[in-house]
């Protein structure tokens, strides 16, 4: 049972992933109880660069529909507005499109004709060449700075857009709001924020819900969030009624994926967390106060840049032999030295890379693994990535050849060293890409950054 | 002699996960504040201890605290490589807080 929306309150309902499902009574009950406004989250970088990079979406179309039937549905009977951000996935122009498609077809078999708004994010290289040459770009987490040669390089460049984005799309009323790269928080916090609410107290809820129930407990099973933004205060609960939010959940919640807790940074400012409170008001809902907005100097949004990094061919097999297993090591420059040798005048090692995953000794974590004792059979995942499909698939076969057969210190057995599952081995993996873009770009007018087009 | 405690034993969640693709941000978590401030007090879960368990010095580091407010200890490693990059083995950073398990926070 969901308590009934307040005349002061503005009551947002929010599903974490678009496609990733939800419970259907909970957005039922949500809607009954009365809500301000349906938001949905549509993407993330989280899957990595290959998205951004190709364009794909990472949720299969067959989900999306599912839940966007629902939400659009949801939205039309509660009469309220479906902001969507970060459509697509990556959220560049041509995932914006994909989701366009499918909500065609949504509302194609549900008989409606809404009114969609359409705020586009990706930038042209141009646009982000020129904030390069004016310096208003700056090094964020990778440590390095931003060149015209990686703008050049990128496929696609994408911008989180913040709320004040999403405003001049907003203030035309539209029943569907479906935006490119966002800033989740964006979907949930721009229209109270347009109301005049509290912007410390919007931006804490939005981070607080973008994320639909894994702020409740338990987390299995992916469902609806729903949040209250009052006066001075905002309170969440979830619309399921086996879930609860505790005073751990919600707090630990303001952690999750955040390097800094207690200043959550994002376009023009950051939310301070210092004086926050969060109070039990009852077994299922948190009350959360105190969180208070602190002005950045300048406006900044945060750009993803993906670029083609090669192409990969894999094989993956197992070592059983002891000897083997404590000569992996050696026996890995001998396959690189090997191949380095076999194909001198051919192909040269600049233009492959080779990495060994080591499962059962440290495939998992790498230099950061403390535990050195191997297991009694490792599994050997071999990746080349390179220039070239073709060149990925020569090293790849000679890597498997050369570590199958190369010797080492107390073999015994000197007919294999490996157990190859499939045959044939090497296994063509596509194109791969690399985040080379990951900065911040101070933008002058948030209210005008993006393209808007208006849908009938 | 009283039986030395664990990460794993005495933490409600202990996790790693992406903080955007170049950063991975490990949480732990209490369910009580008895719980974090034992923890807290016994100094065992410490930066020079979390440095040793991953082979980091103490600049690679990133924001090690305890935060009371959530009953939590929070801290971030920088990738070696960005997520989902060539040689990248974890595109979502959410299998690099094991190690933590087994460090002994209570003696």
């Amino acid at each position: 049972m969901i308590e009934r929306k307040r005349e002061d309150e503005f009551v947002v309902v929010s599903n974490g992933m678009l496609g990733y499902g939800f419970r259907e009574d909970s957005l039922r009950d949500a809607v009954e109880a009365g809500v301000d406004l349906i938001a949905c989250d549509a993407g993330s970088s989280d899957p990595g660069p290959y998205y951004l990079g190709t364009g794909k979406p990472f949720v299969g179309d067959a989900m999306i529909l599912r839940d966007l039937r629902l939400l659009v549905k949801a939205g039309a009977d509660a009469g309220v507005p479906l902001v969507i951000g970060s459509a697509g996935g990556a959220g560049g122009d041509g995932q914006v499109d994909h989701l366009l498609r499918l909500l065609g077809r949504v509302m194609e078999e549900l008989g409606l004709d809404r009114k969609v708004a359409v705020l586009r994010s990706e930038l042209d290289r141009a646009t982000v060449r020129e904030a390069v040459e004016e310096s208003r770009v700056r090094t964020f987490e990778t440590g390095a700075g931003l060149t015209v040669e990686d703008v050049d390089a990128a496929a696609h460049i994408v911008a989180q857009i913040g709320p004040e984005s999403y405003f001049r799309a907003l203030a035309g009323a539209p029943d569907i709001l479906v935006a490119g790269r966002a800033w989740d928080v964006s979907n949930i916090a721009a229209l109270p924020l347009m109301q005049g609410r509290d912007r410390g107290l919007a931006l804490h809820m939005g981070k607080i819900l973008e994320c639909g129930s894994l702020a409740a407990r338990p987390t299995g099973g992916g469902d609806l969030i729903l949040g209250r933004l009052r006066d001075d205060h905002f309170i969440v609960e979830p619309p399921h009624p086996d879930k609860a939010c505790t005073e751990a959940s919600v707090s630990a919640h303001t952690f999750y994926e955040k390097s800094d807790p207690v200043m959550l940074a994002g376009p023009g400012g950051s939310v301070d967390l210092r004086r926050t409170r969060f109070e039990q008001i009852d077994p299922r809902r948190v009350r959360v106060s105190g969180s208070a907005f602190r002005e950045a100097e300048r406006y900044t949004v945060k750009l993803e840049g993906a670029r083609l990094a090669g192409h990969r061919a894999l094989t993956v097999g197992g070592a059983r032999d002891p000897a083997f297993i404590r000569s992996i090591d050696a026996i890995q420059d001998a396959v690189r030295d090997k191949i380095r040798e076999t194909q001198a005048g051919f192909i040269d090692p600049s233009q492959y890379s080779i990495t060994f995953h080591r499962y059962g000794l440290d495939g998992v974590m790498g230099a950061w693994e403390p535990n050195r004792q191997a297991a009694h059979e490792v599994g050997i995942l071999i990746d080349v990535v390179a220039e070239t499909p073709e060149i990925a698939e020569a090293v790849c076969g000679l890597a498997r050849s050369t570590i199958l057969h190369v010797p080492f210190e107390g073999r015994r057995a000197t007919a294999g060293n490996i157990a190859f599952p499939f045959s044939p081995a090497e296994i063509p993996a596509g194109p791969v890409y690399e985040f080379n873009i990951y900065h911040l770009m101070e933008i002058d007018e948030p209210e005008s950054f993006g393209r808007l087009e208006w849908l009938q | 002699m009283a039986a030395v405690k664990t990460l794993g034993e005495v933490a409600e969640v202990v996790r790693s996960k992406n903080a955007g693709p170049f950063i991975v941000t490990f949480d732990i978590l209490f369910e009580t504040e008895e719980v974090f401030e034992a923890v807290r007090s016994a100094g065992l879960l410490s930066r020079q201890a979390v440095c040793a368990l991953y082979g980091v010095s103490d600049n690679e580091l990133l924001g090690f605290d305890f935060y009371p407010f959530a009953r939590a200890v929070k801290f971030s490693l920088r990738r070696p490589v960005g997520s989902g990059g060539p040689r990248d083995a974890d595109v979502y950073g959410a299998q690099q807080h094991a190690p933590l398990l087994d460090l002994a926070v209570l003696p």
